[in-house]
């Protein structure tokens, strides 16, 4: 029943600490209740018993105003109710505060609109936090821009990204699944785009998946590469494939126009080829799209060579595919 | 009715420039009340066009750019133009004087002065509207309001211009209620609607110069490049959600205290009943308002502040529940052996009671810690929020203007339309807000303008039922207005409901340019349910 319950409030239970914090809601969500029934239970009992009926003569009433009884039970049976509620919302803080001293700890980074996560053994990945199951997971946040918030509603934990100074939390997850991170600070035009996933593994699958970080698309061919990357530098929250506008221009409407005049802001222009997309890639404020804001932050350092060549031959690709 | 037309405030004198000049509270207060019913449909449309675009997950309707210029402008227009001046300004304009017996506030030129500020201040914003808006939030967090290249300077002044306009009217109404009171009118014979105004109006002379100050620094560090706030010139954003806060914390009680006080005033005169616990809900007035000063952290609770300031905040925190709570137990127990009539004000009245409890409720889940780090800027707490400001405040107000429509025009609207209406704004209010509590469990964060299809359901009843919202204060507010066409005139020496208080006792409706035509002299207290019967001159 109470399980049903949680489930038809709350996303998963994916953190040690979260069903506590669950439990610490419910107690709060019950007395709520009962305080609310009071109230409401007064209101239409005490307006409609003591209602001016029809043809009743407007009379004296009662002089009551006070009964130190019922105002102390108003007074000490709230103040009861709220100070369990004080003791065991900063008791279950504080859980969420200490970090095992065995943690891993994985660096992350907010930046208008996608998430950097930094591994322990070396190797980045955007927007997908890959953490071991049963294990202490520390992360240190901080942003490169304006302020984000990183909010995994199954570990019932958030906290702010700063860019002058670093913030920490920290989960033990239970259950292995694909879950859901938001950016809970508003950030500008992609803060509802900014999502990412939580993809929590066995640890035997974790370190395997760890030592082969950043090595494993070697021997993809080019544009299959460039379609994983797509998603994965997280291109996808900014630019679409079906030729519809987001906050940059879609990437099938550049791929048409290969070899064509894209016009800029400032009324220069320039023909789309691979330079062309390369610098749009590493400089993305130099040359804007006329009609767009210049809001795409630098993949200077995030992507290899190899990578940069694979991104242009798949969007390459794209206008293939729509001829067909 | 025989007696020639009588001289009041309204037809006394005539012209328009005895209206753009008047020093009369009760033009003044009209004006306000006129200028924020208009901010009031703005912000309210710009909801509309919000929930319209939330109906579906994707960008249906408006671009990300479009919808967070959109919410910016309703919270800044609600808070900064609607709630904050013209709740005090219109019904503490129009009523203060007549419920102390003076014949105006204490500096009538003042009290315009402040008007012309805001709206002045009101031009800035309107400008910022017509200039392609201004897309940070209401919050103006920086360092994205230092970046920001929309209007974040026009309505950071429009905001400092209208905190002077707040800072006068506070200081106007504390000189009002400390010296014009008539004889024998001592503190705890007031009504309870002035109390609220003097610790609203204590609020707003020591909390809006933070307001300033940091509108100031926000806007020197864009001209000048002065690092404050912005990390990237050496400042602390940090440090502005302190300053922030330490004005926006006790705002939340300039635009809830107001709405008290009403509630107050309301329940005992249709309840036909002395009030329950009046020095009881008088101190807990002010001392909400000094509380309110102290917790401003709990916005702050995944900043990372340090873990002993977060303990703090909490537990200050749940010191403003308690005095909150007995006083919705008290207005309740107001109705105990009294003579109910389920009139307009008092449905509003009622549907108070329901919406605000769950708004302070919810309060208590935001308090905690621990639970606030999930719930933190999710929808719970725009519900909850919502529950607090429209459900409370808003609901007051609407409450407020029904019961003294009848004394501030002469006349009365249509008590069963308004009822409808009331039930309307009551059941389309559940509608849009409930299911947003349940969207911030499961983890929808707010300010968001597109969403994950898992949210969708919640998203779309909310919707539906804004548009029932929407309507019924539009009839409640058309309603009010009707009765100047259809003059359904209530009787010039009229206490429609049987208020005790002076502003229903010693003068006509509506009152006379001088408020009394010789000073009052108090003959009971302001809720003597007990001693005198009062008759109603008003049947419906």
């Amino acid at each position: 029943m109470l399980d049903r319950l949680t489930e038809f409030f709350f996303p998963k239970q994916v953190s040690t600490f979260a069903s506590d914090i669950d439990n610490l809601y419910f107690f709060i969500f019950y007395s709520s209740v009962a305080l609310f029934f009071i109230v409401v239970f007064g209101m239409v009992y005490l307006s409609i018993k003591y209602r001016h009926r029809k043809g009743e003569e407007l009379k004296l009433t009662s002089s009551k105003d006070h009964s130190n009884l019922l105002e102390s039970l108003f007074f000490i049976i709230p103040l009861i109710l709220v100070s369990i509620t004080f003791v065991w919302g900063i008791k279950s803080y504080l859980q969420m505060v200490i970090v095992p001293d065995d943690a891993i700890e994985i660096k992350v980074t907010g930046q208008s609109w996608f998430w950097t996560f930094d591994y322990p053994d070396g190797g980045t990945t955007l927007n997908e936090l890959v953490v071991p199951s049963n294990t202490p997971v520390k992360l240190v946040l901080s942003s490169k821009d304006v302020l984000h918030s990183f909010f995994i509603p199954v570990m019932r934990s958030k906290m702010d990204c700063l860019p002058n100074r670093y913030n920490i939390m920290w989960f033990d997850a239970t259950k292995e699944g694909v879950y859901d991170i938001f950016c809970t600070e508003y950030c500008g035009t992609g803060h509802s785009q900014m999502g990412a996933k939580v993809i929590v593994m066995k640890p035997a699958q974790y370190d395997e998946w760890a030592s082969e970080l950043g090595s494993e698309d070697d021997d993809l061919p080019l544009d299959e590469l460039g379609a994983k990357l797509y998603t994965k530098k997280a291109c996808n929250t900014c630019h679409t494939l079906d030729g519809s506008a987001l906050v940059g221009p879609s990437y099938l409407q550049t791929s048409q126009m290969w070899g064509q005049e894209r016009v800029f802001d400032d009324g220069t222009s320039s023909v789309i080829d691979d330079n062309y997309i390369r610098s749009s890639i590493l400089e993305p404020m130099t040359q804007i799209v006329a009609g767009y804001q210049g809001v795409m932050p630098t993949y200077q350092g995030l992507l290899s060579d190899r990578e940069l060549d694979a991104l242009i031959a798949f969007l390459k690709t794209l206008n293939e595919d729509s001829q067909i | 009715m025989s007696e020639h037309k009588k001289q009041n405030y309204l037809n006394h004198p005539k012209g328009l420039m005895s209206w753009i000049l008047t020093l009369d509270h009760k033009r003044i207060g009209l004006m306000y009340l006129f200028s924020g019913i208009l901010f009031f449909f703005l912000g309210g449309l710009l909801a509309l066009v919000m929930r319209f675009e939330l109906a579906a997950p994707g960008n249906d309707i408006i671009s990300n750019e479009v919808y967070n210029n959109v919410y910016t402008l309703h919270g800044a227009i609600m808070i900064f133009l609607f709630i904050i001046p013209a709740i005090p300004g219109a019904l503490g304009n129009i009523l203060l004087p007549l419920m102390v017996g003076a014949k105006d506030v204490a500096f009538p030129r003042l009290n315009l002065a402040s008007f012309y500020i805001y709206s002045f201040g009101a031009l800035f914003a309107m400008y910022t509207i017509i200039n392609g808006g201004v897309d940070t939030g209401w919050t103006f967090y920086t360092p994205y309001s230092t970046q920001s290249s929309s209007n974040v300077v026009p309505m950071t002044l429009g905001i400092f211009i209208i905190g002077f306009s707040s800072i006068l009217t506070g200081l106007n109404f504390i000189a009002t209620i400390h010296k014009m009171r008539i004889p024998g009118l001592t503190w705890y014979k007031l009504p309870l609607f002035v109390w609220a105004l003097y610790g609203t109006s204590l609020v707003q002379i020591t909390a809006t110069p933070v307001l300033a100050i940091t509108m100031v620094l926000l806007m020197l560090e864009r001209f000048l490049g002065i690092g404050i706030f912005d990390p990237a010139l050496g400042g602390d954003p940090v440090l502005y959600q302190h300053f922030f806060w330490f004005y926006s914390h006790p705002a939340v009680y300039i635009m809830i205290l107001p709405a008290f006080g009403i509630i107050s005033e309301i329940i005992p005169v249709h309840s036909r009943k002395k009030i329950w616990g009046y020095k009881f809900i008088a101190y807990s007035t002010l001392s909400i308002a000094f509380i309110g000063f102290l917790v401003w952290g709990h916005h702050m609770f995944t900043s990372g502040q340090s873990v002993f300031s977060q303990i703090v905040f909490s537990f200050i925190t749940y010191f403003v529940g308690i005095p909150t709570g007995v006083k919705i137990f008290s207005w309740i127990l107001t109705m105990y052996k009294g003579q109910v009539s389920f009139t307009p004000p008092m449905m509003y009245a009622l549907s108070f009671l329901f919406l605000f409890t769950i708004g302070g409720l919810t309060g208590i889940f935001l308090g905690a810690v621990a639970l606030d780090i999930h719930l933190h800027d999710t929808y719970f707490v725009v519900a909850h929020f919502h529950y607090v400001m429209q459900g409370g405040t808003i609901v007051a107000f609407l409450g407020g203007l029904h019961h003294w429509w009848p004394k501030s025009f002469g006349v009365m609207y249509n008590q069963t339309i308004a009822n409808i209406a009331a039930l309307g704004v009551f059941i389309g209010f559940n509608g849009t807000f409930f299911p947003q509590f349940l969207l911030g469990l499961r983890g929808m964060p707010r300010r968001y303008a597109t969403y994950d299809e898992q949210f969708v359901e919640l998203h779309s009843y909310s919707t539906f039922w804004s548009g029932i919202l929407g309507i019924s204060i539009f009839i409640a507010v058309m309603n009010l207005f009707w009765s100047f066409i259809k003059k359904n005139k209530v009787d010039p020496g009229s206490n429609p409901w049987g208020g005790m208080t002076l502003e229903w006792t010693h003068t006509s409706s509506p009152p006379h340019p001088h408020n009394f035509e010789e000073e009052p002299v108090l003959q009971h207290g302001p809720y003597d349910y007990d001693k005198v019967i009062v008759e109603k001159t008003y049947k419906k």
